[in-house]
């Protein structure tokens, strides 16, 4: 149904008059000009598009945009849009990408891991992640870039 | 005249008179003679490098950026030579028109071709500065130096110019010829500086092909046929072109629907009612190498030495195995994509290719237009593994672009990039070979489908025949392969390798002597024995018959003159015949490394990809219809498959460079076929070793 759905986007109100039922996916590429969410399969089997809502982290491609309305909504561009977070900076120093088309879903997702459970165990890291594809293999330096950003373990924990 | 380079490519420079260009030729090159044509490109220095008014200084390449780190090895190069900070350089790569000509990004041939010239090319501008700074300082060139950008007099630091004030924002002008490259005190070559893709991929500001959102785009979507060789009869477009805003086109062949929103011209393409004819019954995944059998031609002989009777009766009796490998799609996690502007007779193109060079002659072909009216950019590529060659997409968009009169985006959803992938041919690998006393003697091998290359071993064998049909680079048989083959990382030889390799084990178990000591009996050739004890070394390996319960295997490989060896640990369940890598470990020669972070990369890369075409990636396909169309089916390798990795590199500092996005992943397949064998005494012959084929072995 055509009508407008307002949201918060990266932390700034955004309203989009369109039909309600496309995905979140297309209208923050093309309506909102967002692009560093990714396309990758289109039916939430890869996470190139993961976005947070609420704390969350939801595959885009098969997200409504009615489902957002009133909700907070976090991509890409709002992880780093007051300096480079933490998750970033440790994906950079781990150099936990290659070709990056992956990279944006992967921070998203690693993000609200880290959000929810601020000290992971590396399993908990892996199972967390275990359906964002890489096809350039750099499981083992997302796994070790994510745990660089939770940062030491609290005893016991 | 000719120009004296380090390495193993000896080139001669042919001026051409008064024109102040060079073109190039190789005298000789040892890159197998069926790699896809050969490297060529301009020798003058302002081809590859500008230095800017404020300083900065900006390599060119017509090389892409896929993820392998090309930018970051480039600007390497360049700051050492140029004796400039690393941080000063900018890499534009894959732009046709501002980037100096490159026939593509494959074959692993960035670092030993392009990273060369690139260095030449800095190594003369600062001589050419030198010479220019002693003109105006008035101080012999001898009592300069350079550092940070800037030449100096030696004795008298502070009389100096700066490069930007040399050049002044112009070409260089001066060439000089025989410029020694730096052999020591290397301050950037071999470290691992921040890649320079690094910001723009972490934050999200990378723009692949599809992120270009020039005003008035429109996304197109095209009617698709459902098979190959699937004829289209009828296509009512009419309950599509009730969609507000779409626009439908018709031209040359080619029924596509546009529309401002992506999703809305993808939802409105599926709208189309399209009856197609069928193809006529064909090949499916599982008839497929019978087909091979059945459609291959006379063998081509690759290779050939001793008498294979003699080999024969040393033998004593032979072991003949048939080794198979499926299909394999490359799977980029961006799909193909372009978007086009046509403007005034001109058309710029964004695409994700591997080869802009190539897809600009693509472009200009279809559309009729000067070659110098194409631009093609391929700034961020989100992966090409050897996929991303061709760009029908591209072609498609430009055309597009013409008949709308508005920029075009064409992206293709992942079910389009199954269909038209170009895949890992499949291939039939048939091995007869004997040992006796510990030798090899015999060798008679033939290979339908996947390519010749690193067929013929280099084990010491007396008696030996290698034969070969088709393969990935085309040649085949007409209808051999039931949809386009290519290139798919290091081409034809994950797939003799993996079956050379494991027949060796076939014969080492036979004879009932460690593997790593049957191949060391029969190897005399001294980098690959090195990578081999290396490898040993670093894993811990310890003698044994296999199979031997631990879950042990080796193999050892050859690409375009780098040399592998890698050593897996496996567990394998006997009730569900899944395999678990434990821990793979590698040692590589591929050379003097520029970059040990970045090769390292490619090869953790390379065992990730290598599980996946060991273990589960292979395409299902039924009378030219590809039946994988997404992620669910086709499998790729995951966290929970990461296994330890441990990677060596066994170099000559004084070595060549060698590219490493492809030598890493070429034993994957035999090193795994082993250790499942080693674990469970079950050989299995058919990539991908699927939990269902090892149970099959095992029964």
């Amino acid at each position: 149904m055509q009508q407008t759905i307002s949201f918060t986007l990266n932390g700034k109100p955004a309203s989009v008059n369109t039909d309600d039922e496309r995905m979140l996916l297309w209208v923050l590429r093309s309506d909102l000009g967002l692009t560093g969410t990714k396309f990758g399969c289109g039916e939430g089997l890869c996470g190139a598009c993961t976005v947070m809502v609420e704390n969350e982290a939801v595959r885009s491609c098969v997200t409504p945009l009615k489902s957002v309305a009133g909700k907070h909504v976090l991509t890409i561009e709002g992880v780093g849009q007051h300096g480079l977070a933490a998750i970033q900076q440790a994906f950079l120093d781990h150099h936990a990408f290659q070709c990056g088309y992956c990279t944006p879903g992967m921070i998203v997702n690693a993000h609200a891991l880290l959000q929810k459970t601020p000290h992971p165990t590396r399993d908990q890291i892996a199972r967390h992640m275990e359906d964002n594809l890489c096809r350039c293999g750099a499981h083992g330096r997302i796994l070790d870039a994510i745990e660089q950003a939770s940062g030491p373990r609290k005893a016991g924990a | 005249m000719a120009i004296a380079t380090e390495g193993m490519v000896r080139r001669e420079f042919f001026s051409l008179a008064g024109a102040g260009l060079y073109v190039f030729l190789h005298a000789e090159a040892q890159e197998p003679a069926r790699l896809p044509g050969r490297q060529s490109g301009p020798t003058d220095l302002n081809a590859y490098l500008k230095i800017g008014a404020d300083g900065r200084v900006t390599c060119l390449a017509g090389k892409v950026e896929l993820g392998q780190g090309a930018m970051t090895e480039l600007a390497q190069v360049l700051a050492e030579e140029l004796d400039v900070p690393f941080d000063a350089v900018d890499v534009v790569t894959g732009d046709t028109g501002l980037c100096p000509y490159d026939m593509g990004t494959f074959g692993s041939m960035c670092t030993p071709l392009l990273v060369p010239a690139v260095r030449r090319a800095a190594a003369e501008a600062r001589a050419v500065l030198v010479l220019m700074a002693s003109e105006r300082l008035k101080v012999p060139a001898t009592e300069l130096g350079t550092g940070a950008g800037a030449i100096r007099e030696l004795a008298h630091p502070s009389n100096r110019a700066t490069y930007s004030q040399l050049v002044e924002g112009k070409r260089i002008e001066r060439h000089l010829e025989n410029i020694p490259l730096k052999a020591s005190d290397l301050r950037v070559i071999g470290t691992s500086p921040r890649r320079k893709d690094g910001p723009d991929k972490v934050t999200g500001r990378a723009q692949y092909a599809g992120d270009g959102l020039l005003p008035g785009l429109l996304h197109a979507a095209v009617l698709r046929p459902p098979a190959h060789g699937a004829k289209l009869k009828t296509a009512d477009t009419s309950a599509a072109e009730k969609i507000t805003g779409l626009r439908v086109v018709k031209e040359g062949g080619m029924i596509a629907v546009l529309h401002e929103r992506p999703d809305i011209a993808r939802e409105a393409v599926a709208q189309i009612e399209a009856e197609f004819e069928n193809p006529p019954a064909g090949a499916n995944d599982k008839t497929i190498f019978d087909h091979i059998r059945k459609i291959a031609t006379q063998p081509r002989p690759v290779g050939q030495s001793g008498d294979l009777a003699e080999g024969e009766r040393l033998a004593g009796s032979a072991i003949e195995h048939t080794y198979l490998n499926s299909y394999v799609a490359h799977s980029p996690m961006e799909t193909h994509s372009a978007t086009a502007q046509f403007e005034n007779g001109k058309v710029t193109v964004w695409a994700s290719t591997q080869a802009p060079f190539m897809v600009k002659n693509a472009v200009s072909a279809a559309m009729g237009l000067p070659s110098e009216n194409v631009r093609v950019v391929a700034r961020y590529v989100g992966g090409g593994f050897g996929g991303k060659t061709a760009a029908d997409q591209a072609v498609e968009a430009a055309r597009l672009s013409k008949i709308t009169g508005r920029p075009v985006q064409v992206v293709y959803s992942r079910a389009e990039e199954f269909f038209f992938d170009n895949f890992r041919p499949a291939a039939v690998m048939k091995i007869r070979a004997g040992a006796a006393g510990g030798k090899i003697v015999l060798w008679d091998s033939e290979v339908l489908g996947a390519g010749e290359r690193e067929a013929n071993p280099f084990y010491d064998i007396p008696h030996r025949r290698i034969t070969s049909v088709g393969g990935w680079q085309g040649g085949n048989p007409p209808g051999m392969h039931p949809f386009a083959v290519g290139p798919w990382r290091a081409p034809s030889v994950n797939s003799t390798t993996f079956a050379r390799e494991s027949h060796i084990d076939v014969l080492a178990a036979k004879a009932g002597i460690d593997p790593l000591e049957f191949r060391l009996n029969n190897l005399t050739h001294p980098r690959i024995r090195r990578v081999l004890e290396t490898a040993a070394r670093q894993f811990g390996w310890k003698s044994g018959q296999a199979p031997s319960g631990r879950g042990f295997g080796m193999a050892c490989g050859i690409y375009s003159n780098a040399c592998n060896a890698t050593m897996v640990e496996v567990a394998v369940s006997r009730d569900t015949g899944a395999v678990q890598v434990k821990r793979v470990v590698m040692a590589l020669d591929v050379g003097m490394v520029v970059n040990p972070d970045g090769m390292r990369q490619q090869a953790e890369g390379s065992v990730i990809m290598g599980l996946g075409y060991s273990l589960s990636e292979e395409v299902r396909f039924r009378n030219g219809e590809v039946l994988d169309h997404n992620f669910d089916t086709y499998r790729l390798p995951r966290f929970s498959w990461l296994p330890e990795i441990d990677i060596a590199f066994v170099n000559d500092p004084q070595a060549q460079s060698l590219g490493g996005g492809e030598p890493p992943i070429i034993s994957m397949g035999g090193a795994l076929a082993n250790a499942i064998f080693d674990a469970v005494g079950a050989r299995v012959l058919q990539l991908p070793m699927t939990p269902e084929r090892v149970k099959a072995a095992l029964a």
